[in-house]
């Protein structure tokens, strides 16, 4: 069965940061994170430079597979001198990111606010 | 010596295509029946981010993504612990040969931690010894 879900994603321009609500309480499904690695990927590419804020207020699930998406992207927007932060992250997630020892590779920050300022 | 011998056997099998979309109802099964049990969010947490990493590694590593070849699931949940079999078609892999994917030359790849979160977030992660099932135990809290 094809799974037609789409990822759903908030995006709002703040100075020169792009900050992106994931609206998704789990980022599980395959094509789910496919998708949503292809729309963030285009975000990237639409600029030279490009910052970008993942806000996760309202994930409450992820997995490795989502983790994965995140690493292809912070290569992508290091690739074009850009910086990525992420935001909101709940305590259950935050451990996922600790286990990993990516919190040591991402710029976390507790309020998208404070990631915009990281990445000014 | 682990908790749940891996011959034990367990109330419910479910038997599915390799398919990530019949392995999600697996798993959201799996979840009301901890729910009903009174497992903590937490508790729930672990279990779904488990079995979700069983399942893909299941689909995608062990059957290749071939939906012509099948998935089982059997479990036990009650009261006291959460106890799951993930089995694919493929040939099984060594589980120790796994590596660590927080080493400095693995920490920037994009894939390899999913065995590494199971082990994690359970209280027993085990293998058979041709290494195509895995068998997850969470003790209830």
């Amino acid at each position: 069965m094809v799974d037609e879900q789409q990822p759903k994603l908030r995006i709002r321009r703040q100075g020169k940061v792009n900050v992106v609500e994931l609206e998704d309480r789990k980022i599980l499904e395959e094509l789910l994170i496919a998708q949503l690695g292809e729309q963030l990927g285009s975000l990237v590419d639409a600029e030279a430079e490009p910052r970008l804020v993942l806000d996760f207020k309202k994930v409450e699930h992820l997995s490795s597979a989502a983790l994965g998406i995140l690493i292809t992207l912070d290569k992508q927007v290091k690739g074009r001198r850009g910086k990525l932060a992420l935001a909101n992250i709940q305590p259950q997630i935050y451990e996922v990111f600790k286990i990993t020892r990516l919190n040591k590779l991402f710029s976390i920050q507790d309020t998208a606010d404070a990631a915009v300022q990281a990445l000014a | 010596m682990p908790v749940v011998p891996f011959d034990q056997a367990l109330p419910h099998r479910i038997v599915i295509a390799s398919d990530l979309h019949a392995a999600r109802q697996v798993e959201e099964q799996v979840l009301r029946l901890t729910e009903a049990k009174g497992y903590s969010k937490e508790c729930a947490f672990a279990i779904r981010l488990s079995l979700e990493e069983a399942l893909v590694n299941a689909h995608r590593h062990g059957n290749r993504c071939d939906a012509a070849k099948k998935i089982t699931v059997s479990f036990r949940i009650d009261r006291r612990r959460a106890v799951i079999r993930v089995s694919d078609e493929g040939s099984g892999f060594d589980p120790c040969c796994v590596p660590d994917p927080t080493c400095p030359e693995r920490i920037c790849l994009p894939n390899g931690r999913g065995i590494m979160l199971m082990r994690s977030y359970l209280d027993e992660v085990t293998y058979s010894p041709r290494g195509n099932e895995v068998q997850l135990v969470k003790e209830r809290c």
